[in-house]
């Protein structure tokens, strides 16, 4: 490996983390949704500095090409994204439905208030 | 006039039905004196509110689309607020007819959730092909579960009694079917007697049923599947209840 690919992969990985942890630290991303990026980046970065180790662990886990364990780990770090994103969906859609049902009975409320409003004023819109 | 009629609300979710809302709303007003009708506007781009409004309805407007499901709760949770003890869901499109309403109402004395079936006799609604085998095999299914045969379990034409009231204000479904066919695995579950009654329907005064047979095949495959997940879901129970969560 020459020294370009080895400086390639340590700064891609940097890059990765810092974008990350700088996106945490601005708050436009949360703890709970940065963890598997955060995961992702740090291995990628142990690899980076420590090439063997990617030989290693391949070789402890019985993959006989390095490389596919790092396409294994890859996709099912996205994969759990991909899975978290979509249970937030779901809940999000569950609380923007609750909300949606509750406007509009308070939209109800205020129409209804309103008009009681004007009836009381002496019976005539003139408030 | 039983004094149940006035304390029933009937809900009509409503999705861009200004040709029709107006008629049935006033046929409803018309046909159960002391009866008050909840028009949910479903995020219609046309005038349905206005239209609905112009009728006497009362009218809640959803900021936009959340399915019949969306809509029903809106009238669950409404009725439950204002003190209704009774919700009977009516179809906006005039496919339901509001005199059957007495019917379902006096089977309610003994149930808590009375579908208005339309194979059991009364009218000549018929479906075909896969959409029809879909229709049997849930009604045997869930016949079973309740314990009283039930001939049409996707019936939206049904009353909810105080029970059921006050389960589906929590948990009436939003996903597609599931206010027919999850909501009666719910209301199983929780307990709630289920009974039928055979109405007549009518045809819509606007829009048409699908029978194109691809459609029909899908709409099978997804109403097997929504029965599948609401029976892996854990049961809900109603609140007051000593068996309660």
């Amino acid at each position: 490996m020459s020294v370009a690919t080895y400086i390639l992969g340590v700064l891609s990985a940097l890059v990765t983390l810092g974008v990350v942890i700088e996106m945490l630290r601005r708050r436009r991303l949360r703890e709970r949704h940065a963890i598997w990026w955060l995961v992702a980046g740090s291995l990628a970065l142990i690899i980076g500095v420590f090439p063997g180790a990617l030989g290693w662990a391949a070789n402890l886990l019985g993959v006989t090409v390095p490389l596919n364990l790092v396409f294994f780990v890859s996709v099912a770090v996205l994969f759990l994204v991909c899975l978290q994103h979509s249970a937030e969906l779901t809940d999000l859609e569950t609380k923007t439905r609750t909300l949606a049902e509750t406007s509009a009975l308070q939209e109800m409320r205020i129409t209804d208030l309103e008009k009681r409003l004007v009836e009381q004023s002496h019976g005539g819109p003139d408030s | 006039m039983p004094p149940s009629l006035k304390r029933t609300l009937v809900v009509m979710p409503a999705f861009n039905e200004e040709d029709s809302v107006r008629k049935v709303v006033l046929e409803v007003l018309e046909k159960l004196p002391g009866i008050s009708c909840l028009v949910v506007d479903d995020g219609s781009s046309d005038s349905t509110a206005v239209e609905a409004l112009a009728a006497g309805a009362l009218v809640a407007r959803l900021p936009f689309n959340l399915g019949v499901g969306g809509a029903m709760r809106v009238g669950f949770r409404y009725a439950i607020e204002h003190g209704f003890d009774n919700v009977v869901q009516v179809d906006a499109d005039g496919q339901h007819n509001p005199a059957s309403v007495r019917a379902l109402l006096i089977r309610l004395e003994s149930a808590d959730l009375v579908l208005g079936s339309r194979f059991a006799g009364e009218g000549d609604y018929i479906v075909r092909g896969p959409r029809r085998w879909a229709m049997i095999v849930l009604s045997r299914f869930l016949s079973r579960m309740a314990g009283t045969r039930l001939t049409d379990t996707t019936s939206g034409f049904r009353i909810s009694g105080p029970r059921a009231v006050r389960l589906f204000a929590e948990h009436y479904p939003a996903e597609y079917l599931g206010d027919t066919i999850e909501s009666l695995v719910i209301a199983v579950r929780a307990r709630c007697i289920i009974a039928q009654v055979p109405v007549s329907m009518r045809v819509r005064a606007g829009g048409r049923p699908s029978h194109h047979p691809l459609k029909a095949a899908a709409y099978l495959g997804r109403a097997i599947l929504a029965l599948l997940f609401a029976l892996m879901r854990p049961p809900v129970h109603l609140h007051s209840e000593p068996d309660g969560s």
